[in-house]
């Protein structure tokens, strides 16, 4: 398992070459060995930029990233070596549509950690049945359900064997009756102690499942607590009158 | 005073956010996702009842008048038919391998045009605006006599390397409009598990871009065929070379132009249904 540290990250866009937008301004945060750390707030706030910055999807203007003490943001690090060990599931789940689900699956331990193909197809089923999805190893993506779906996509990358997870918004593309399935899946990942990072707007998954939650607004990170103490005892007026919007 | 010049002030203001807001969205839906088809109406789809009808009352009429014609005017409309279909052999024969180096020299230029490589990005870009500044004949005409008297090729090699590097360009359009039409998620989704760009290439984007664009490149196939019919004028003996030899030793012109532009006709036709099914098929088994 691995420790996550974000220091004084910046991340300017520049819109059709002359407005600069500061995505995330002067962010700083540690996900602690085995932590859950969700990240909450408005739309537009930087909580997935920032969060696409820690495996270098987006590159950060200035700042560091640390993952178990290596930087991130250091041109000479080994970014490919970084994603291994570090998992990302995304919004609209990515999965690859020409490949069966547990090829899916397979295909990068097979691919970038050479396993082969028996032990990954192994390794695939045993994911597949702890996702509650092993009668489904055969089938093609678009044929699953968004929650079935989104499933797979946290198989595949726990098939990698990864030191830490990230989740971008996981459930915001599902209907309401797949958001539990999904959250179960994240829910027992957390008690197995993976360090996990999160954007997400289920607020009861962040309530039981996470160590800490952070407020983020306009790119900046306005507070950062315990789930109760934020929840029940925000600080910043930004923070109350948001949680009062959603609540 | 003051507040009036405040009022005009967030006025401005607002009208300038509106025109910002209005110009990122108008972008948003600029963004060009499909892929053009040089002959698209000829390809029936199986829901289309009238473009279906239509390629029936064509594709039969036409077998009617070419077999009637031979049958029931054998004189002289049997004698053009057999001296042309022997020219069906180098038509295929060019068309299936101008088709397969137009794929080859395609796939490299559609590579180039997505390539972040400058100069790659330029040549292949100056190779597109070349070619498709050119009409095709005189293109066909110079690349045939430089070949054959730099390199000393045979005619039929010279004629399929010609009409592989002009229809090469239009390949390579398609092939990069099918690698962009791949969702920028999935190659998000290969780097993030830790694959290299070359291996998110061959495993993610290629299957799914031949995916894409096996329908236009089997409309390419068709043009190519109709298209093919210029290396007559390459003294090489296709459908239509056959035709107009016989015209010169019989001077039965329309007559045989006619037969000649049926062959062509139902071979253009039966190749955009198979083309059509494999569309079908295609789509069949992304379900």
């Amino acid at each position: 398992m691995a420790k996550i540290e974000i220091k004084n990250l910046y991340k300017d866009y520049t819109v059709e070459g002359l407005k600069t937008v500061h995505a995330v301004r002067n962010a700083s945060l540690t996900v602690d060995d085995g932590e859950v750390v969700v990240i909450i707030g408005p739309s537009g706030s930087g909580k997935s930029t920032l969060l696409r910055c820690v495996n270098k999807l987006e590159e950060p203007t200035s700042g560091n990233i640390l993952i178990d003490g290596v930087d991130v943001t250091d041109p000479a690090t080994d970014l490919r070596k970084v994603r291994e060990e570090v998992g990302m599931v995304f919004q609209s789940f990515n999965l690859f549509p020409h490949l069966s689900v547990l090829d899916n699956i397979t295909l990068a331990p097979r691919k970038v950690l050479k396993m082969d193909r028996k032990k990954a197809e192994e390794l695939g089923m045993e994911l597949l049945e702890r996702v509650g999805l092993a009668d489904k190893a055969k089938n093609r993506p678009p044929q699953l359900s968004g929650g079935q779906q989104q499933r797979v996509a946290i198989a595949r990358s726990l098939a990698m064997k990864p030191k830490a997870m990230l989740f971008d918004e996981p459930t915001s593309a599902l209907d309401p009756e797949m958001i539990k399935e999904v959250l179960d899946v994240m829910t027992d990942l957390a008690h197995e102690g993976m360090t996990m990072l999160l954007v997400t707007h289920e607020m009861g998954f962040a309530r039981a499942a996470a160590d800490k939650v952070v407020f983020m607004d306009s790119g900046e990170i306005i507070e950062m607590a315990s789930p109760e103490e934020l929840f029940t005892n925000p600080k910043s007026p930004r923070t109350k009158s948001f949680l009062d919007h959603i609540l | 005073m003051e507040k009036e010049k405040l009022e005009e002030e967030i006025r401005t203001e607002t009208i300038r956010k509106k025109v910002l807001s209005v110009d990122s969205a108008a972008l948003a839906a600029q963004k060009p996702q499909t892929i053009t088809m040089t002959d698209g109406p000829l390809i029936p789809k199986k829901g289309e009842k009238h473009v279906l009808s239509a390629w029936r009352v064509t594709f039969i009429g036409a077998v009617v008048l070419l077999a009637g014609l031979v049958i029931f005017k054998p004189q002289p409309y049997r004698q053009i038919f057999l001296i042309c279909i022997e020219g069906a052999p180098v038509t295929f024969e060019v068309t299936i391998f101008a088709i397969i180096g137009a794929v080859i020299i395609g796939t490299f230029a559609g590579l180039g045009s997505v390539s972040r490589h400058r100069w790659i990005n330029m040549i292949s870009g100056v190779y597109v605006e070349l070619i498709r500044g050119i009409p095709l004949l005189v293109q066909l005409i110079f690349i045939y006599y430089a070949l054959g008297r730099f390199l000393h090729l045979e005619g039929m090699v010279a004629a399929i390397i010609a009409l592989s590097v002009c229809f090469g360009a239009y390949m390579g359009e398609i092939i990069r409009a099918g690698i962009q039409a791949i969702p920028k998620g999935q190659t998000e989704a290969a780097t993030a598990l830790g694959m290299s760009s070359s291996q998110t290439f061959i495993h993610i984007i290629l299957p799914q871009t031949v995916k894409v664009v096996l329908p236009a490149i089997g409309n390419e196939f068709i043009s190519m065929l109709k298209d093919s019919s210029l290396v007559s004028q390459l003294a090489l003996a296709d459908i239509l070379r056959k035709g107009r030899e016989y015209i010169s030793r019989t001077f039965l012109s329309l007559e045989t132009m006619l037969v000649v532009a049926l062959i062509y006709l139902i071979l253009t036709l039966v190749l955009s249904r198979l083309v059509g099914m494999l569309e079908e098929r295609l789509h069949k088994n992304n379900g």
